[in-house]
């Protein structure tokens, strides 16, 4: 086993760990628990940056020409821009929604092949991280809203409701809820921006041409346009709460399958054999 | 040595009995002083709430010390035992110590996790190390109590969640709103209901208070006493934008407030959200107000189902509560049962000490013609058969307490030497002279 999948590993059960521990957190109550999920948490991602590393020394690509490698990516940009958010807002639920995300992408990454291919190149150009990297920032940024939105939903209805569970208790006020929606619209919008930019920056320095249409960018534009309409309503008409949530979350399933679902069904380009070297 | 405690609370017995066997704060002194010339008692407490009277002491013979505190009880009180007899419950030893400790963490309270309890037990306390009622033991007892209660404030729940209406109103807000503080209360109608939960809003931080009453003069009194502006009862529906939270109390028969009004107001308030409390009976607010996004109506039953949520919640943290104590009494109990071995060495070492010193002075005094060396030389012959007489027995004592002898051989030791002395006669706790 090389390293890279060593750490790949141990990266994976230090996740399950601290998804367990966030769990147990929200069942009991005890501070503490969340406080071990928290450095546990922490020290997965301090493992998954070496993972990331070594799997670059390896293949000499920023890791993100197959789905096992994306997959990790995208779980690395989730828990870290958790760990931001945590810093900031210190709300433990919010890690026991998250981190189960990233451990079920890594446990999806891990059933991948996890062969190193040798990168077309075309596509191997200084492009490539940044647009990449930048995509998946976006998309980590998105996730937390969503996370943000489900707990939301879960704590308006409890307060419409007037039934409140074990959850009620654990969960902040929807003040804070709301505003982590719309700080992550306000960082993640810009990154998404940014990252279809550059991507068509890319495609023009690989392939002569900006906007080819192919499934991924246009799923991806689509996405852009709800969380423009997003921002649009926060900033203009006030929307926010509960449509705030709802749209985070919408905009979020439309990510997942411009990330997931166009790559695996619909695309051509963007598609994991496209990327390979012949 | 036992831990006893005596009493009552609001478990066993009626208010009109507890009334009768309560004892006056600002007369402590003369119960306290009667309980400890009860002749079983070494040393004595008294918790005295609305809620309980409870007589904590310690004891050489638990049974004669339960009989005469149940006695004391009642006789102080001028009360015949029997009509006390019925409602007393008495503890010792473990028990004991698992009650008070429940006591202090505030888990046999009316109310779950409120505080007041142990506040009440160290001002109980402190009457007793004022008129130096409390020893060695029941010092370090309590002293325990204290921190365990403290454990539990700390590492359970117990007391996050609000049991009282105007503060569950409070606690709502502040799920909805994250902050109050900057946030403005409208108070529909002045009932006392109302006026209350608004200095419970007012007392947590709520910056500005708008009030409205079918009486002005009312509402502009009420409004002074909040530092905050009267509204004409006909125009309050035009200032109601500017409030984040309402709290409705009119007595009037019939709505005062409809969805369509709020829906109007929510949407001039660019769907910020609002939290309305609805006090009256008859209701003041349409209950279809609750249906409009962003917008929250609570109403007394509401509320008071929170309340019982919240409690239900403090029920389960109890849980881990009971399992904090359990831990802490196995270490008390411990400690407990060295404590008798430890002074017993001491006052052991001290009588021996006593005899060496008398009979020295006697001997010096027969021979005046030794040296300062030769005299040095005695005092640490003596000293040194003083220690090495004292050696096994002390070996022995302290083994004793380990494997639940102890009791028999410190009797043993304090009858044969004579140490039977008070335990407030004797001297602080010397654990290295007794080394």
């Amino acid at each position: 086993m090389s390293v890279n999948i060593l750490l790949f590993k141990i990266t994976l059960i230090l996740y399950f760990v601290a998804t367990v521990l966030y769990i147990i957190d929200i069942i009991t109550r005890r501070d503490q628990v969340g406080k071990a999920a928290r450095w546990v948490l922490a020290g997965g991602f301090a493992v998954h940056c070496a993972t990331l590393i070594t799997r670059y020394l390896e293949a000499g690509y920023t890791p993100v020409a197959n789905l096992h490698e994306s997959l990790s990516f995208f779980a690395w940009t989730l828990v870290g821009i958790y760990l931001l958010f945590d810093l900031r807002y210190r709300i433990t639920v919010l890690g026991a929604f998250s981190c189960p995300l990233a451990l079920t992408l890594m446990i999806v990454g891990s059933a991948a092949p996890k062969t190193v291919k040798t990168l077309s190149p075309a596509l191997d150009s200084w492009w490539f991280p940044v647009h990449v990297t930048l995509a998946f920032l976006g998309n980590a940024v998105f996730t937390v809203a969503a996370v943000a939105g489900v707990l939301y939903l879960i704590q308006e209805r409890m307060l419409k409701s007037k039934k409140f569970s074990t959850l009620y208790y654990r969960l902040p006020s929807l003040e804070t809820l709301d505003s982590i929606n719309y700080k992550c619209l306000t960082f993640g919008f810009p990154l998404m921006t940014m990252g279809i930019i550059s991507g068509a920056a890319w495609a023009n320095s690989a392939w002569g041409g900006y906007w080819r249409w192919d499934p991924k960018e246009t799923w991806a534009l689509i996405t852009w346009f709800l969380y423009a309409a997003l921002l649009h309503g926060r900033l203009t008409v006030g929307w926010r709460g509960r449509r705030a949530a709802i749209f985070a979350i919408i905009g979020f399933l439309c990510l997942l399958f411009t990330f997931l679902g166009v790559n695996l069904l619909l695309s051509d380009l963007h598609s994991f054999k496209a990327m390979e070297g012949r | 040595m036992n831990i006893i405690v005596v009493g009552l609370s609001h478990k066993t017995a009626p208010v009109e009995i507890r009334e009768r066997v309560a004892f006056a704060p600002t007369a402590m002194e003369k119960p306290l002083r009667e309980m400890l010339a009860l002749p079983a008692i070494n040393e004595g407490v008294i918790v005295s709430t609305c809620n309980r009277v409870e007589l904590y002491a310690t004891s050489r013979d638990a049974a004669a010390a339960i009989m005469q505190l149940r006695g004391f009880m009642a006789g102080f009180h001028n009360l015949a035992p029997e009509e006390l007899e019925s409602h007393l419950y008495d503890l010792q030893g473990e028990e004991a110590i698992k009650h008070v400790f429940r006591v202090a963490s505030s888990l046999d309270s009316m109310v779950i996790g409120e505080p007041q309890i142990l506040g009440q037990i160290k001002t109980a306390y402190g009457y007793a190390t004022e008129f130096k009622t409390a020893g060695l033991i029941l010092n370090r007892f309590l002293h325990k109590a204290f921190s365990v209660a403290k454990r539990v404030r700390t590492e359970t729940n117990i007391a996050s969640n609000a049991v009282s209406v105007s503060f569950a109103a409070v606690e709502l807000a502040r799920k909805i709103f994250g902050t109050i503080d900057n946030k403005t209360v409208l108070l529909i109608g002045a009932g006392e209901m109302c006026e209350l939960a608004a200095r419970h809003f007012v007392n947590n931080g709520v910056s500005s208070v708008m009030v409205t009453n079918r009486t002005y003069e009312r509402a502009v009194k009420l409004a002074e006493e909040f530092k905050g502006r009267a509204v004409h009862f006909e125009e309050f529906a035009e200032s109601l934008h500017q409030a984040d939270i309402v709290l409705t109390s009119t007595g009037a028969p019939n709505y005062v407030l409809g969805a369509k009004k709020v829906e109007e107001v929510i949407r001039r308030r660019k769907n910020k959200p609002m939290f309305f409390i609805d006090i009256a009976v008859p209701r003041d607010i349409d209950p279809k107000v609750n249906d409009i996004p962003n917008v929250y109506l609570y109403d007394v039953d509401d509320l008071q189902g929170v309340v019982q949520a919240n409690l239900k919640e403090r029920q389960k943290e109890a849980r881990k509560a009971e399992a904090i104590i359990e831990q802490e009494i196995g270490q008390f109990y411990k400690w407990l049962g060295s404590l008798d071995v430890v002074p017993t060495i001491v006052s052991l070492r001290k009588k021996l000490e006593e005899i060496r010193r008398a009979e020295l002075e006697k001997t010096f005094a027969n021979l005046k013609d030794l040296g300062p060396k030769e005299r040095k030389s005695i005092e640490a012959l003596t000293g040194a058969i003083i220690n090495k007489v004292l050696h096994e027995p002390t070996t022995v004592l302290k083994q004793s307490q380990n494997n639940g002898t102890g009791d028999g051989y410190v009797d043993a030791v304090r009858v044969l030497f004579g140490l039977n002395a008070p335990v407030e006669e004797l001297e602080p706790l010397d654990e290295q002279a007794a080394e």
